[in-house]
C-alpha cells in the first residue's frame, strides 16, 4: 500500500527536521520516491511526528485480565499515539517463562496494532534468588530484563545477574530502591507524609540503591537502563555516571515531572504511584534532568488499577496510574512549560527510546519503519473515564484539560487509530 | 487542592477529619461549645435531647476500649442512639471493601459515623462516599489523626492556662507514629501557642517535623525548660526493641518523665497523657499520679468535647 500525507508539520526529532512537508509512504517503510499514493491523508493543522516509544507499559496480560486486556490497552497504546510499547515483567506469572514471552508476543501481533517488546523477568518469579534463563527469554523475544518494581535486595544476586547479562550483551532495566529503606513506605518521607501520617520513603532509599548499582555497573561494564528516577540526587548522581562514561541509560515516569508530594490532597489514592512523589525540588530537577538531556526519556508507566483498589485508604490502595493515552500531552505539556523546541520534546519519546530499546523505529527517515502518529497539538481534551480507552482509568489528571490530541496513528503504514 | 472536605458551602463543619485545615473560629466554637456540657456531665440527669432520634454508628476498624467508650456516654448524654460495631472481627476480614461496608451501614439509616482505622486518611475515603445529611468523626486513623483527642487536650490546656498566646508546651516520646500529637500540634499553632517543642530521639521524629511549625529537642531536660505544658505520648510496645530503640528501660533514662526533670518546667506546669499509660516507661507514677498531673481531668473532658463535636455536626 502507498500512502500519502500531505501537508503537515513534519517533525522528526532525530534529525531535527520541523517543516511543512509530504510523507510517503511505500510497503510500510517512509520511502524517497513518490509514486501514486493509493490514498491521501490531509495532515494540514497536524504535526507528523514518530509514532511514540513507551519503555514501560503493563498491558496486565497474563494474570491481571480483570484490571486490563491485552485488546483495551494496545486500543490504548495507538489511540495515545504509541507505536512501540516495552512491556514490564510483573504479570502474573512473571515473564520469566519462554513460552510466556512467545505467547504474550503472538498475541499482541495478532491485535497488529503497537509493537510490543516484552521485557522478561531477571530472576525468576521476580524473587531475586535465581537467575531466569535470559539466552532463552531474548530468543523468544525479551529486550531486555528487569526486576519491575521488585527490588533486588540480595547485592550478591545483583551483581551475578548483572554479569551474567553482560556475558551475552543484554541490557538491564532496574529500578534503583533499597528494599529496607523503602520497607513500608507508600509516600516521600518529608513534610506532606508527615502532616498525613504516612509511612515514607526516604530520597535516599533512591541514591542508596543507586550508588550500589552504579558501583556494580562499573565492576561488570553491563548496559543498564535506570527505571524511574524520583529524586533530585538521583538524577545528579546519573549525570555523573554518564560523565564518567559508564553505560548507563534512565528515564522517568512523565506523572513525576509534573506532580509532587504536594498533590496528594487529602489522600487522594490516585496521585499514590511507584516511586512515590516527591518534594518540589525533585519534581523540578527531574524536569531539568529530561530537558538537558541527563534523562534519557519519559515512560508513561501505565498501570491500569481497578476501581476498587483505588477506593481504598492511600496506603492500602494499588499504586498506579493509566498513561498510554496520556504521555503525548504531558510530554508536550512538559515540553511548553520548559520552552523546548518541538522536536526536542518530542524526542523524549520517540527517538531517545528507540535507542534504548534499539528499534529503527522513532524517526521520519527513507528506510525507516513508517510507525507514525499524525496529531493536532492545540487540540484540548477534557480528560473523563469515558474518553480513555485504556481499561485503566486511574489517572490524577481526571477532569483536567490538557492540549495534544491524536488524529490518526500508523504501524507500519497501516492507519491503526483514527479520530476525525 | 480539593476544597476542604470537613467544612460545608459555608464553612461550617460537616465532619471532623483532622484539625489540620480547621480555622481558629471552628476551633473555639467547638471548645465553647463544650463547657456547658463539662456541666452536663455533672448533674443528676446527664442528659440533653440535642441528638434525640438520632442514630450513631461507632465504626471501629481497630480495637479501642477507651475511645469508644467516651464516643459512646457523649452519644447517649445527647439522647441518641448508639450502635457499636467492632468491624476488626467482622465483614473486614470476609474481604468487603471499607465502602461496600459504609454503603450497608448507611442503609441502616445512620446520621453519624464514628470512625477509627488503622490506614492514615481512611475517614476521609468514608466521608467522600457518604450521603449528604451522614457525618463523619474521625475517632483516630493511622498515624494521622485524632482530632477529637486533639481537642480534648485543648480544652485541658485552656481550661488549666486560659491564655493559649503565652505558652510553651512540650510533646515527648514517640511522635513518628502518633496521631494524638500530630493533631495536638495542628491545634496549638492554629490558636497562637507561641511554641510548640517536640522532644524525642531522631528514630522517633517524622522527617521534616519541623515545617508543623515545632521546635525539636532530643535533649529532654533542654526541652523542658520553663514549659507550661508537658505532653507525654504512649510508646507502644513493639517499637520498644528494635531498630528504633534498644530498650524502654534506656528510653525511659532518657525520655521518661519523672519528678526530677519535670522540675524543670514551670512550678505551676500541667502534666497530660491521652492514655494509656504506660508507667516506668515513659512515665513516672510519682508524676502521673502527682499534683501536676491532670491526665484523669483529661478523659472527662473528652466526653463533653465529643458531645460538642456531634451536637455541632449532627445537633436538632
Amino acid at each position: 500500500m502507498k500512502l500519502l500525507i500531505k501537508g503537515g508539520r513534519v517533525v522528526d526529532p532525530a534529525s531535527g527536521r520541523d517543516e511543512l512537508g509530504d510523507v510517503f509512504i511505500s510497503d510500510g517503510r517512509i520511502s524517497e520516491k513518490r509514486e501514486k499514493a493509493e490514498r491521501t491523508i490531509d495532515a494540514k493543522g497536524l504535526v507528523v511526528a514518530p509514532g511514540l516509544i513507551d519503555l514501560a507499559a503493563r498491558l496486565r496480560e497474563p494474570g491481571y485480565e480483570y484490571k486490563a486486556t491485552l485488546e483495551s490497552e494496545m486500543d490504548a497504546a495507538v489511540a495515545g499515539g504509541v507505536t512501540s510499547l516495552a512491556c514490564p515483567p510483573d504479570t502474573d506469572p512473571p515473564l520469566d517463562e519462554p513460552g510466556l514471552v512467545d505467547m504474550l508476543r503472538r498475541r499482541a501481533k495478532a491485535l497488529s496494532r503497537a509493537r510490543v517488546y516484552p521485557v522478561g523477568a531477571l530472576t525468576v518469579k521476580l524473587a531475586g534468588e535465581r537467575l531466569t534463563e535470559m539466552a532463552e527469554l531474548a530468543e523468544a523475544g525479551c529486550v531486555a530484563f528487569s526486576q519491575a518494581n521488585v527490588p533486588l535486595a540480595d547485592t550478591q544476586v545483583l551483581w551475578r545477574a548483572l554479569q551474567y547479562a553482560a556475558t551475552f550483551g543484554f541490557p538491564v532495566w532496574l529500578r534503583a530502591e533499597d528494599r529496607w529503606l523503602a520497607a513500608g513506605g507508600v509516600a516521600h518521607d518529608g513534610e506532606v507524609a508527615t502532616r498525613l501520617g504516612l509511612p515514607g520513603i526516604p530520597a535516599f532509599a533512591e541514591t542508596v540503591a543507586l550508588g550500589a548499582l552504579l558501583e556494580l555497573v562499573r565492576a561488570t561494564g553491563t548496559r543498564v537502563h535506570v527505571c524511574r528516577l524520583s529524586t533530585a540526587a538521583g538524577v545528579a548522581l546519573v549525570r555523573a555516571a554518564k560523565r564518567e562514561g559508564l553505560p548507563v541509560t534512565c528515564d522517568v515516569g512523565i506523572h513525576h515531572v509534573h506532580l509532587s508530594e504536594k498533590d496528594l490532597g487529602y489522600f487522594d489514592a490516585h496521585y499514590r504511584l511507584e516511586p512515590p512523589l516527591r518534594s518540589l525540588r525533585d519534581r523540578d530537577a527531574l524536569a531539568a534532568g529530561l530537558a538537558d538531556g541527563t534523562i534519557d526519556c519519559a515512560v508513561s508507566d501505565h498501570t491500569p488499577v481497578d476501581e476498587d483498589r483505588k477506593q481504598q485508604p492511600f496506603a492500602e490502595a494499588e499504586a498506579g496510574a493509566t498513561g498510554l493515552e496520556l504521555l503525548l500531552p504531558l510530554t508536550l505539556k512538559w515540553g511548553a512549560a520548559r520552552k523546548l523546541p518541538l522536536a526536542t520534546a518530542l524526542a523524549r519519546v520517540t527517538s531517545d527510546a528507540a535507542r534504548i530499546l534499539g528499534t529503527q523505529s522513532g524517526r521520519i527517515a527513507p528506510g525507516a519503519p513508517a510507525d507514525l502518529v499524525l496529531f493536532d497539538p492545540e487540540a484540548p481534551w477534557r480528560i473523563t473515564p469515558e474518553s480513555l480507552k485504556s481499561q485503566g482509568k486511574n489517572t490524577p489528571y481526571r477532569g483536567y484539560e490538557l492540549s495534544g490530541r491524536v488524529r490518526a496513528t500508523l504501524v507500519a503504514g497501516n492507519i491503526v487509530f483514527e479520530q476525525p | 487542592m480539593a476544597r476542604n472536605p470537613q467544612l460545608n458551602d459555608h464553612g461550617e463543619l460537616r465532619h471532623l477529619l483532622s484539625i489540620d485545615g480547621l480555622p481558629r473560629e471552628v476551633l473555639l466554637q467547638i471548645l465553647d461549645t463544650a463547657e456547658p456540657f463539662a456541666g452536663v456531665t455533672e448533674r443528676e440527669v446527664k442528659k440533653v435531647p440535642l441528638l434525640r432520634g438520632k442514630s450513631v454508628f461507632n465504626l471501629f476498624f481497630e480495637p479501642s476500649t477507651r475511645t469508644r467508650t467516651t464516643f459512646e456516654i457523649a452519644a447517649k448524654r445527647l439522647s441518641a442512639d448508639v450502635i457499636n460495631l467492632n468491624i476488626a472481627l467482622s465483614s473486614q476480614t470476609k474481604g468487603e471493601s471499607l465502602t461496600d461496608t459504609v454503603a450497608n451501614l448507611s442503609a441502616m439509616q445512620a446520621d453519624v459515623f464514628v470512625v477509627r482505622h488503622a490506614a492514615s486518611g481512611a475517614p476521609y475515603l468514608i466521608a467522600r462516599h457518604v450521603k449528604p445529611h451522614e457525618h463523619v468523626i474521625n475517632a483516630g486513623d493511622g498515624r494521622h489523626a485524632h482530632p477529637t483527642q486533639g481537642l480534648l487536650d485543648l480544652y485541658t490546656i485552656r481550661h488549666y492556662k486560659k491564655d493559649f498566646t503565652r505558652l510553651t508546651v512540650a510533646v515527648v516520646g514517640d511522635l513518628l507514629h502518633s496521631r494524638v500529637a500530630r493533631s495536638l500540634i495542628h491545634g496549638l499553632t492554629t490558636l497562637g501557642v507561641p511554641e510548640v517543642r517536640a522532644i524525642g530521639p531522631q528514630t522517633l521524629l517524622p522527617a521534616g517535623i519541623e515545617a508543623l511549625g515545632v521546635r525539636v529537642f532530643h535533649d529532654m531536660r533542654a526541652g523542658l525548660k520553663d514549659c507550661d505544658v508537658v505532653v507525654m505520648l504512649r510508646l507502644q510496645h513493639e517499637r520498644m526493641n528494635g531498630p528504633l530503640l534498644p530498650s524502654a528501660q534506656e528510653f525511659f533514662k532518657n525520655y521518661g518523665l519523672t519528678a526530677e526533670k519535670l522540675a524543670l518546667a514551670r512550678p505551676d506546669a500541667i502534666v497530660m497523657h491521652p492514655g494509656p499509660m504506660n508507667r516506668g516507661v515513659e512515665i513516672d507514677s510519682s508524676v502521673a499520679d502527682g499534683p501536676h498531673s491532670v491526665i484523669l481531668p483529661q478523659v472527662t473532658f473528652g466526653i463533653a468535647v465529643r458531645m460538642a463535636v456531634m451536637s455541632i455536626v449532627a445537633g436538632n
